[in-house]
């Protein structure tokens, strides 16, 4: 009873917040001051604002384009890297890891307006290049945390079979460890992807037009009907529609990342 | 199929420790050889040196006359069964035994098809093909790390502990299996173990590995009746050989219970009162009343109080404890502690016929076959009773067997 009344009170207080926005995105025009949690008249409106905006579809197409590049790059390095890592004795492997752990430490925002001037200098500013390589330098040590940690519970019998069995040591990578490092490639993408999508700080400070302004920075830039009004209800659309690609992830990932792929590899 | 030679190997580690020391053994084309020991003998470390997962740090590896000391593991030829089977989860059984033969480009799908479905008749797996390894019991997936060994045409078969993880009942029948299978492709096999049953019952010959060392390389019946010294004699055989303080006495020897001539052989290699450590195997006894007449003569006849018996239907053991002196009760120690097994008391385990009725905590009247009793010099371990002419006999039969097999008629059919 207990247990149960805690997990209610728990999921309410995550998903009040979620719910009023989407309540919020609902209601058109000064319908937002009708002091009651749901609309009067459920309407489209504020959707049909949002995407009539090029402000918002741009935005939408560099957070999706920029997302996509960076997770794909980030996955590709840290499992290479996570790998030597993880089997190889090399000078310097400690290092690596503390340097990596270190990156993660910095405040973002400290680092954003140093990027700021050198970017501007070298001309990545206000590019999708500009905001990749950030992105990358955040997210490459998580990642790499997170698959090194994977490919450690990978017995190294199966290695050692793969090549007793005739593979080279990249076939043996290619063809047995990958596989079964599949769910932490997964959760690497994901906890990529979420960072890069929801990233503020670089998207507001390293870009100026719609070149290459992701969803969270355009969203500052919206305008209400008039100068006095503010646009809560077109922000709450926008973002709505942002967070549903977060969700479908995690709903179409979610067994993958659980799913112990390694059972049945040895004893048990 | 191939010949393994190792001249003088030696693995030594980064600290200094070295696991294999000075190892040279033979293994002839198409023989069955056994890797044994306690564990840290350094007996996992030779196999995968053989396979090519670990360096040698010196000495020569040759396999069917060439020297793979620098060769990868996929260029050697050979296959292997790993203790944890390593089959590959995310294959079906069919692809884990193909997999070998997948990474060779050059093997058509139809001689794919083919060949796994021959390995895996003969391991009894055609019904399992489209399954995963988790959805198997650990006997099925033991057969498939086998059907994986089998299924290329490879210079030597090598086995790291591949029962230790099965149940006592179904290693006894995944241990005939390996033996018919091995008969049937007479392939060259190393099979490393811990468990004496495997050791005696598998192998030709049987390699004893002591802390790096190479003790013995001999039959498994040379290793139980001549063993080379004290270790090999407590390793193989189960329970263990009773080791007892026999004390020189002139032309006597004075053990615990009994009194004995000292035997011919030992006579001019030790000195009046020295201590030596008689050795004396628990089927060596019996309990006198139910014992032959004939047999009566050949050994001698003591009276001793029983401690605890075990009838297990087929026979019978009987605990005899004794006093040891301190210096064969450490020497005891040690080498129980070599062994892995705990020091216990000092007691004489004999195994008496299934008929006695010899109570608990009553005396009984006990014969020992003293003429198969070893002497071991307590500081060397050294075997000072062994007959290098019995022993030269024994090897020459397992020789013949060995030739027989592989000269046999059907050998030629494969």
């Amino acid at each position: 009873m207990f247990w149960i009344v805690g997990a209610i009170l728990i999921i309410a207080y995550a998903i009040i917040p979620v719910l009023w926005i989407v309540s919020l995105s609902f209601k058109e025009g000064d319908d937002i001051t009708n002091k009651s949690f749901l609309p009067t008249v459920w309407s489209w409106e504020n959707y049909r604002t949002v995407f009539a905006s090029d402000l918002f579809t741009t935005a939408l197409r560099n957070s999706i384009g920029m997302s996509l590049i960076a997770t794909t790059i980030s996955v590709v390095l840290a499992t290479l890297a996570a790998y030597a890592i993880s089997r190889l004795n090399f000078p310097g492997k400690r290092l690596v890891l503390g340097v990596a752990l270190a990156i993660t430490v910095f405040p973002v925002i400290a680092i954003a307006t140093p990027l700021f001037n050198l970017w501007r200098t070298i001309g990545l500013y206000d590019t999708w290049l500009g905001l990749i390589i950030p992105y990358l330098s955040y997210s490459l040590p998580l990642s790499v945390y997170v698959l090194a940690a994977f490919f450690r519970e990978i017995p190294w019998e199966m290695e050692q079979a793969a090549q007793v069995d005739g593979a080279t040591a990249w076939q043996a990578f290619r063809r047995v460890i990958v596989p079964l490092a599949a769910p932490g490639v997964f959760t690497a993408a994901i906890l990529t992807f979420f960072a890069v999508w929801n990233d503020f700080v670089f998207g507001i400070t390293l870009t100026s037009s719609e070149a290459a302004r992701p969803v969270p920075a355009a969203l500052a830039f919206f305008q209400g009907a008039s100068q006095f009004s503010q646009p809560t209800a077109p922000i709450a659309a926008a973002a709505v529609v942002v967070t549903i690609p977060v969700v479908v992830l995690v709903l179409l990932f979610q067994r993958k990342i659980v799913a112990g792929l390694t059972n049945g590899a040895v004893k048990g | 199929m191939a010949a393994i030679e190792m001249r003088n190997i030696v693995k030594e580690y980064g600290d200094g420790f070295k696991a294999v020391n000075d190892v040279s053994l033979d293994i002839a084309d198409g023989e069955f050889m056994i890797l044994v020991g306690p564990s840290g003998c350094g007996k996992s470390t030779l196999l995968r040196m053989i396979v090519g997962l670990e360096d040698i740090t010196s000495g020569d590896m040759v396999i069917g006359g060439n020297r793979v000391n620098e060769k990868a593991p996929r260029d050697r030829n050979l296959s292997m069964v790993f203790q944890n089977y390593a089959l590959y989860p995310h294959l079906t059984v069919f692809e884990n035994i193909a997999f070998p033969l997948r990474l060779q480009k050059r093997i058509a799908e139809d001689e794919v098809q083919r060949r796994v479905k021959e390995a895996a008749a003969m391991l009894e797996l055609n019904e399992h093909l489209d399954r995963k390894p988790a959805n198997l019991s650990g006997g099925q997936r033991q057969r498939v790390a086998m059907g994986r060994a089998i299924v290329r045409h490879v210079d030597a078969f090598l086995f790291d502990e591949p029962l230790s993880n099965l149940d006592a009942k179904l290693r006894g029948q995944m241990r005939t299996e390996i033996s018919r299978m091995q008969r049937r492709l007479g392939t060259t096999t190393v099979y490393v173990t811990h468990d004496q049953t495997e050791a005696m019952t598998l192998g030709d010959r049987v390699a004893v590995l002591r802390r790096g060392f190479l003790q013995q390389v001999a039959s498994p019946r040379e290793l139980y009746e001549q063993p080379v010294n004290m270790f090999v004699a407590g390793f193989i055989g189960s329970p263990p050989m009773n080791f007892l303080p026999a004390v020189v006495a002139g032309s006597r020897l004075q053990l615990p219970f009994l009194e004995l001539d000292l035997p011919a052989g030992v006579t001019g290699k030790v000195a009046d009162g020295q201590l030596l450590i008689a050795g004396m195997r628990p089927d060596h006894f019996e309990d006198a009343r139910l014992l032959d007449p004939a047999k009566r003569a050949k050994g001698e006849v003591f009276r001793a109080r029983v401690d605890v018996t075990e009838w297990l239907g087929d026979s019978q053991y009987a605990y005899i404890p004794f006093e040891a002196n301190a210096e064969v009760a450490k020497q005891l120690a040690d080498l129980a502690a070599e062994l892995d097994s705990e020091a216990l008391r000092s007691q004489l385990i004999v195994k008496i016929d299934a008929m006695s009725r010899l109570r608990e905590n009553h005396e009984g009247e006990f014969w020992a076959d003293t003429s198969r009793m070893h002497l071991f010099d307590p500081r060397t371990g050294e075997n000072l009773t062994r007959d290098e002419a019995a022993a030269a006999d024994l090897a020459r039969l397992e020789q013949d067997d060995f030739r027989d097999r592989i000269d046999a008629p059907d050998a030629a059919a494969r």
